[in-house]
Order: structure tokens, then sequence, then C-alpha cells
């Protein structure tokens, strides 16, 4: 006769409660570890997704994510000339905070070198990538814009032509993909007054200055667009990323690239941990730290529940003992209810986070390894916390069932 | 001889008390309430070892003093059954699952433990009852299920500590009759502590109960 299950076949409503209970702690437990992984996972996603190898940003920052970083575009064709090199795209990334549809827009501006990068490694759900050079964006569903929908961003408009899952910069803020050129518009957008002021602020500069006196002629071209002017150079992008030649050393590349003095190089694994290091790591911390000590809460209220619930048996327990019941019975009594309840509960937190996680406004990855882990633990606490009540049960004398 | 505590709290709950009880004979203690009664028996029962004195069960010395000759658990669950005032029954188990688990400890397989716990219960008149819970059973109901689970093991000895206080006259008296039959019947030595003075006439003998010391009554 297995006594465990007939307690619980008797006890079955309290019994039902506290797995239940015991569920709802682990749910949690669950999901702070799932809301770790998340930010972790979300702060790589990006560089993991966009597959560059090499990243060149400004000299002595690093940057792009960790730190704003400027480089002149033309570091690309520079770093072609590199053997080995196969691809350099122009990287452009900033946040905005606008407003859509009357509602506050936080995105994150990400700025694809079109046509060498038409956002082919983008995981959509649904649409398509970039097809043109200009007015065109794909959308993290996370910013809440449908496809089709159209915004405007400074000067120009632009229409969602796809959607992506889960692509969210370290700030939390989901990621609108445009072209480079359509990214630094938006980030550098004068309005049309201050080009007029700037153009004829121009003007004056060169007809008071030397040159503008000896050559006359040069003040025409002071009026014309900015980026037609030799002599002022064209918007800065974030950064430049390097695709290498399969057999390749990133190694060497960055070495050579780190001997011009006006950029600095990191592959693709240091600026992830840039990132992990850098701007994610305090929520990181304060996220595991909390984990850690949820963990060890729901460990002594766990086994505190255990416990009471051999105090609860221990007349009955006396009384085996007086008919002569074996310490291995009394000890399977307990050992077994208590990883049953653990293991009751656990599946209880699985099943209600599955259904509770999905609608937290960032990702809560439940990760095997996490799981596993979970798991271990709430094994170890059955097991430690229904040692202590088996400690108090060996020491239940046969004639406590008299009183 | 039994001494609880020590100093200003020592307390003398046996001083003189030796009995003699054949296979097959009923046997009542009475006294006032602190006599020993109690401890008496559980000092019989193994389970609240004596400070001195001897204890011999079916011609085995079993304790000298507080210091026991045999495995006491093993001891205990082979020859002695017990019954108290209350019943105390299992609560998470029916009443045939109380029997039968007795007989399970005892090494018994559950297909057969199962079949000699309903024999027992139909012996006592609870077969039809085999199935409830001890919450859902009368006091004397419950009773008579720890009876059948004291006679689990076919014990040599059954030791009842005031069993029928929790019954009306009629149930005791019938529990009392159950006692006779079975040291009758089965040769079981049955030891009853009572304040029950109607059915004192199922004994065969009664001792009497006072500050410690037993004495046979006339
Ligand atoms: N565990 C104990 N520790 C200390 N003293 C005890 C203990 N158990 C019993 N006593 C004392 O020993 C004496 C005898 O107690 P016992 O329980 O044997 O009496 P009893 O004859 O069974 O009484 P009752 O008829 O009320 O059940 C009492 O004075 C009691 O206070
Ligand atoms: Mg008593």
């Amino acid at each position: 006769m297995n006594l465990a299950v007939k307690d619980i076949k008797h006890n079955l409503g309290r019994f039902t409660l506290t797995a239940v209970g015991i569920g709802m702690l682990l749910m949690v437990v669950m999901g702070m570890g799932g809301i770790y992984r998340g930010i972790i996972e979300d702060a790589t996603l990006l560089i993991d997704k966009i597959g560059a190898d090499i990243w060149v940003v400004q000299h002595n920052t690093r940057g792009p994510f960790a730190e704003i970083s400027r480089i002149p575009q033309n570091i690309d064709y520079r770093t072609l000339a590199i053997p080995g090199v196969v691809s350099a795209r122009k990287f452009v990334q900033h946040t905005i905070q606008r407003s859509y549809q009357n509602k506050r827009l936080r995105m994150t501006v990400v700025g694809l070198d079109w046509p060498v990068d038409k956002g082919k490694w983008l995981p959509l759900v649904a649409g398509r990538i970039l097809n043109q050079n200009h007015y065109e964006m794909v959308a993290d569903r996370s910013l809440g814009m449908a496809l089709g929908a159209k915004i405007k961003l400074g000067k120009d408009t632009y229409k969602v032509v796809g959607i992506t899952s889960n692509m969210i910069s370290s700030g939390g803020d989901g990621i609108g993909f445009f072209t480079v050129n359509d990214a630094l518009d938006i980030q550098f957008n004068t309005p049309a007054e201050a080009i007029r002021l700037e153009r004829a602020a121009r003007g004056v500069r060169l007809r008071k200055s030397d040159q503008g006196l000896k050559q006359p002629g040069l003040i025409e071209y002071a009026y014309q667009e900015s980026n037609q002017l030799p002599a002022l150079e064209s918007p800065r992008v974030s950064a430049v990323m390097l695709s290498i030649a399969p057999g390749a050393s990133p190694e060497q590349i960055s070495s050579i690239i780190a001997g011009w003095n006006d950029v600095s190089v990191f592959t693709r694994e240091d600026e992830r941990q840039l990132l992990l290091k850098g701007s994610v790591e305090k929520v990181r911390r304060q996220i595991g730290l909390f984990r850690a000590l949820l963990t060890i809460i729901s460990a002594i209220i766990m086994a505190l529940i255990l416990y009471t619930l051999t105090l609860d048996k221990l007349h009955s327990i006396a009384l085996l003992k007086l008919i002569g019941a074996s310490n291995w019975m009394i000890l399977k009594l307990i050992l077994q209810q208590a990883i049953v309840l653990g293991m009751l509960g656990f599946g209880i937190a699985y099943l209600l986070g599955q259904k509770i996680f999905p609608r937290f406004p960032r990702r809560v990855i439940l990760s095997d390894d996490d799981l596993v882990q979970l798991a271990l633990i709430v094994i170890a606490i059955s097991v430690v916390s229904s040692f202590l009540g088996i400690w108090k049960a060996m020491k239940v004398a046969p004639n406590e069932a008299l009183n | 001889m039994k001494t609880y505590g020590s100093g200003n709290t020592e307390v003398q709950a046996m001083q003189d008390a030796s009995m003699n009880v054949a296979h097959g004979e009923i046997v009542a203690l009475l006294g006032p309430s602190g006599a020993g009664k109690s401890t008496f028996l559980t000092a019989i029962g193994l389970i609240n070892l004596p400070t001195s004195g001897r204890i011999t069960i079916d011609n085995q010395l079993v304790v000298i003093g507080p210091q026991p000759m045999v495995n006491l658990k093993i001891f205990r669950r082979k020859h002695l059954g017990f019954v108290f005032q209350k019943s105390n029954l299992i609560p998470f188990l029916s009443a045939r699952e109380n029997v039968q688990i007795a007989i399970e400890i005892n090494g018994f397989k559950p297909r057969a433990a199962r079949k000699r716990a309903l024999q027992l219960l139909d012996e006592l008149g609870m077969d039809s009852r085999a199935d409830n819970f001890p919450s859902m059973l009368s006091g004397g109901q419950q009773q008579r299920i720890a009876i059948s689970r004291a006679l689990a093991n076919r014990p040599a000895v059954i030791l009842a500590d005031e069993p029928t206080a929790a019954l009306d006259s009629h149930l005791g008296r019938q529990v009392m009759e159950l006692f006779r039959d079975l040291a009758h019947k089965h040769g079981t030595a049955v030891i009853v502590v009572t304040h029950d003075q109607r059915s004192l006439d199922v004994f065969d003998t009664i001792y009497e109960m006072e500050d410690g010391i037993i004495k046979p009554m006339h």
C-alpha cells in the first residue's frame, strides 16, 4: 500500500491548492529567469542576425550599440581594399521618439546599406524586405504598426512593407529598418527654413572671406544643396560592417584596420560582450540578483510548506511507528509527497507560464537549460525540506500517538 | 519501577508493579487517575521502558530496566497489539486499509494482507464499513477497527488502555466481551485498563493500582 498516494487522495483538495500555490510561486521564479534570458537575447539578437564579422567604428569609442559612434561614409571603400574583406556595409542606428496615431512611438532607427544589404537576414513574419532606396521601412511587431501603414518622419512619409518579430534595441525599443539614406534623413532632417538660412549664411561667409572676394563666381556654389558641395562632408554613419571570406582571419584583418588612426575595430564577439558588459550590464545584474533572491525565498517558502505538511502527519507517523512501521516506510511517505508536490508545482508553473508570459511587453524566454536547472532546484528543495520533516518524524516517539 | 524526570519534578509513577498473565487470560487493571496505569501498560508495551524491573513475554526476557534485550520494534510488531482510549486510526486510510497496513508492515503481500484485513473486520462485524474513513465512523465503530488492527498479527498479548471510555455502556460491554472471547478462544493474553465497573464480570483476574503499586483485588 502506498501511504503517500493514499494521503494525497484523501486530502486531494488541500493537496491541489498547495500544488497550485507552489506552482504560482515557481512560475514567478521561472518568469524572472525568462526575463533575464530575454534581455540577453534581445540585446544581442541584432548583432547575431545582421551577420557582420567585423565592426569598424569611431576611433576610441565602443560603438555603435554601447555608445554613439560617427564615422565617415567612405570607410567602406577603404576597408574593401583589404584582402579577405568580401563586403562592407554602412550601418546607422539612432533612437527617436515621435508620435504615431496619437500615441507615443519610441523607435530605434536602423539604416541598411541598400542595395548591398536589402535586409535578407531580417526575421520577417509578414510582408517583404526593402525593395527601393527610399520611403519604405520594415517595422518590428512591437512597434504596433500594421503592414501597409504609413508614417511621416521628418519631411518624408514611409510605408511599412514588412514586419519582424523580436527585433529590439538594447534599450528595449522596437526597431524600424530603413535604407541608410532614409535613416540619415530621419536623423538629420532639417526644416526648409533652416536650410535656406544656412545657405544664406554660407553666402555671407564666403562674400566676407578672401576667397569670395577674389573669386566671386564661387558664391553661386554656396547657395547649392549641401551634398553637392565638395567642401562639405556627407553625413556620418554609425559604423561599417565587414563580411570576410571563408578562410580569411578576422584577427588579421582587424589588426590591419586597428592600425588606422581614425577608427576602432571590433569582432562580432567583441560587440556582443560590449553590449552585455556595457549598456545591458546593470539591468542584467539587477534582474539576475533579483532572480537569485526570488529563488532563495521560494526555496524557503516551499521548504516551510513541505515541512508543515509533515508536521500535520506527525500523529499518523507516531501511530505507524507504534504498529511497527520501518523508518524507510515513513521516509518514503514524506519524500514521495514532497517530490510529487514539487514536480506538480513545476508543471503548473510551466503551463501557467506558457499562457501568461507571451502577454509580457518584452520577451520571456524559457530556455531548456534554465528549466532543467529550476527542476533540479525544486527536487533539491523537496528532498532537503523532507529531510527536515523526516528528522522531526524520526524523533517522534511511538507513545506520542497516545496523546 | 518507573521514575519520570529528576530532582524537584521527579515522579515515581511505578514503584511495585508486578503482574503475571497467562495465555488465554483476560485481566483488568483498575485505579484512580494518576495511579500509573498507563505508565505500566506502555512499559509492557515496550513503548516507554521502565527505570528498573524485568518484562518477560512469551517466555522471552525482553527488557531489564531501561535496557532492551531484543529489537523492540520487531518484537512489538510480532507479539503485541494495542488498543487505546482514542481509537488512534490513521485518518487518511479507510477502515480496511488501517488494518491492512499493520499486516503489510509484518511482511505480508498487499493481496494477502487485504484478504486477512477483510476477514478480521468481518469477525468484528465491521465488514460493511470496510471502505469508510475513520471520520465517517462512530466512536464504537472506530474502536472495533482499532481492535481489528490490534489483532492483525495474532499477537500473544493485547494491551488496551481504557478502550471503552468513548463508548456507551452497551457498546462498552460488547467490546469487553469481544476481548474475553479473544482470550478464551485464541489464547491471547489481554490486559485492559478500565474505569468501567459494570463489565468487571468478564475478567478472569482483576488488579488494582494506586500510587504506583499494583495489588490483586478480591
Ligand atoms: N511523560 C511523563 N513525564 C512526567 N510525568 C509523567 C509522564 N507521564 C505520566 N507522568 C506522571 O506519572 C504518573 C502516572 O501517570 P499515568 O498516566 O500512568 O496515570 P494513569 O493511571 O494512567 O492515570 P489516568 O487514569 O488519568 O489515565 C502521574 O503522576 C503523571 O503525572
Ligand atoms: Mg491513563
